[in-house]
């Protein structure tokens, strides 16, 4: 990866507002997301996703200074229930929408070759 | 046929005789092929909906009918409706059928209600004018050149147009509220966790909500009674009892405390006419002996950066389930294992789809987590808490739903910042997990309707449906 800016720095506010979505990290988190970036709509969609990184970075404005994460709205609520094994389906059910199946199998290619080396 | 307003004046229809649940259904099946140009259903299940109308009207025959017998309701594509179709309006999701159903949908089965089809609506419910539907643009139903907002614009669109009564809807941002806005509807968002969110495809789980999309206030409360409650599926559905809210309704109105939203109502970005007719409504409030009072909320800003980093997230990792292997889309062209995921996902989702799966994946990445992620859900809380700390001094919020009216299709494609700041009003109440219901009150000199927002207190959907009708009431000035 190219030399990024660090977040974390005091002066993040305003280095976060500049960060570079540079080509690399482009293909960095489209590795981590397995999505393909098409060559046509490389700079297209880069320009678009550095719009949406400046945008979001106003964020870094607001002081939140001892405030703690709010994960989820119902926090603190934990409902319990009986471990009883409820709502089972069939293994043809659960294949009736795979794109390839066999048996009562999912079917994917072949991920290793004959020596054993994955593919 | 007239065009009924409420279920109650169908019922009273069907009680007398005069009407059955199959000649509703008829002309609602009608109406949907003299409104195909709109394209607001990927599905219409004629002929089960009519044998649904020759149950349904056995049953009343018989004086076992549910309470929402008579409602002919059209379905979001992406509530789960066993052994239909679902595909969140992606080509990720072409030919999928469901196992199973949304327990809201079970619910309003179990109530009578008859579902006539399935809705488009934005690709996985991400965005604000329907047009990334994989089955192309919705039309707003008042002026077929405009959106009918999104993401749930077919529902709304449907329900302007009379194709059915009502439609269940998803809002995760505003997509109930802005396209209920946008065809001069009402929208309702529950308090998160309300409804279940069995059986509702996920995009941003801590966000979601399925909410009706009505031509009354009254038809939301009907529909919320059914669908709301614990549900053993979804353990973020609160056990708190729920309300009769068609009753409450009815109880007396007393003097409520309405905070405005001072930067809502004095942003530039504002139409004028939207602003004009808040205005007004104030005054008749005041002059109602309510209170009516200027509240800030500073943090408007950035209630929209907020909302797009955590839903971003929830929905790079929500949407990782899309793999190629187990259901939906696989492409042809896959000759690896490795393949078979990038290649489906980059021609299963769309572009809007991909690049907020990106976005997400970046804000949850190494290095980046803490900045981006971490610091929006610490804003989320304060947004949250400071929400809370005006709605105890206000009975409700009233703000704008929108900036402004539908606007043109294709106008705001290419801008997503453009199209996300569309939904600057109607993110808070998710964001802060409140209930909140976009009004119909507005009709706007370029010919085009617009709704006016008001939130409450968590789980206190009764008091806002009940100030909702009263607001309704006060129209027209």
């Amino acid at each position: 990866m190219t030399s990024t800016p660090t977040l974390e720095s005091s002066e993040g506010n305003r280095t976060f507002a500049c960060m570079h979505l540079s080509d690399e990290l482009l293909d960095r988190l489209a590795t981590l997301a397995r999505l393909e970036v098409a060559p046509d709509q490389r700079e297209h969609l880069r320009a678009d996703l550095q719009r949406m990184l400046d945008f979001v970075a106003q964020l870094r404005e607001v002081d939140t200074e001892g405030i703690e994460p709010l994960i989820h709205p119902t926090e603190g609520a934990n409902a319990l229930r009986p471990d009883e094994p409820a709502g089972r389906l069939r293994p043809d059910q659960v294949l009736r929408n795979a794109p390839k199946s066999d048996g009562s199998y999912f079917r994917v290619p072949k991920v290793v070759d004959k020596e054993g080396q994955d593919l | 046929m007239v065009e009924y307003q409420t279920l109650a004046d169908i019922q009273r229809d069907l009680s007398t005789g005069s009407l059955s649940c199959s000649d509703l259904v008829d002309v609602y099946l009608a109406r949907i092929e003299a409104h195909a140009h709109l394209n607001a259903f990927v599905e219409v299940y004629t002929e089960e909906a009519r044998a649904a109308a020759v149950v349904v009207d056995q049953k009343i025959a018989a004086g076992t009918a549910g309470p929402l017998a008579g409602l002919v309701l059209g379905v979001k594509d992406v509530i789960c409706h066993q052994d239909h179709g679902l595909t969140a309006s992606s080509r990720m999701l072409t030919g999928f059928q469901s196992l199973f159903s949304a327990t809201a949908l079970e619910r309003v089965l179990a109530a009578d209600a008859i579902i006539i089809g399935r809705q488009a609506c934005d690709e996985f419910a991400m965005g604000s004018s329907n047009e990334t539907s994989c089955y192309g643009p919705v039309r707003n139903p008042v002026h077929p050149d405009y959106v009918p907002g999104g993401s749930s614009g077919a529902s709304a669109a449907a329900v302007g147009a009379s194709l059915c009564h009502a439609s269940l809807g998803s809002d995760t941002g505003g997509s109930v509220r802005q396209p209920a806005s946008f065809c001069g509807v009402v929208g309702l968002k529950p308090t998160y966790g309300r409804v279940s969110r069995w059986g509702l495809i996920a995009y941003a789980s801590s966000f979601d909500q399925i909410g009706p999309i009505t031509r009354s206030v009254e038809d939301a409360a009907r529909i919320l009674h059914v669908i709301a409650g614990p549900d053993g599926k979804d353990n973020t559905a609160h056990a708190v009892p729920v309300p009769d809210y068609p009753a409450a309704l009815d109880a007396p109105a007393r003097p409520w405390r309405i905070g405005y939203l001072q930067e809502a109502w004095d942003s530039p970005g504002l139409d004028p006419e939207i602003r004009q007719r808040g205005l007004d409504l104030m005054a008749r409030l005041r002059a109602g002996g309510h209170e009516v009072k200027p509240v800030s909320f500073p943090l408007l800003d950035y209630v929209v950066p907020c909302y797009y980093i955590l839903t971003t997230a929830e929905a790079s990792s929500n949407l990782s389930r899309y793999d190629g292997v187990h259901y939906g889309y696989r492409s042809p062209q896959a000759e690896k294992l490795e393949a078979v995921y990038t290649r489906s996902r980059s021609e299963g989702f769309g572009l809007e789809v991909q690049r907020r799966i990106l976005l997400g994946t970046f804000v949850l990445s190494a290095g980046y987590y803490d900045a981006y992620y971490g610091q929006a859900m610490k804003v989320r809380r304060r947004i949250r808490d400071y929400t809370l700390e005006l709605l105890s001094d206000c009975d409700f919020l009233l703000t704008p739903t929108a900036p402004g009216t539908a606007f043109k299709l294709g106008e705001k494609l290419d801008d997503p910042i453009a199209m996300y700041l569309s939904d600057i009003y109607t993110v808070h109440a998710n964001l802060a997990g409140i209930p909140a219901i976009s009004l119909p009150l507005g009709q706007h000199s370029n010919g085009l309707p617009f709704g006016l927002q008001l939130m409450g207190r968590p789980l206190a959907e009764a008091d806002l449906l009940a100030a909702s009708r009263y607001l309704m009431d006060l129209k027209p000035l």
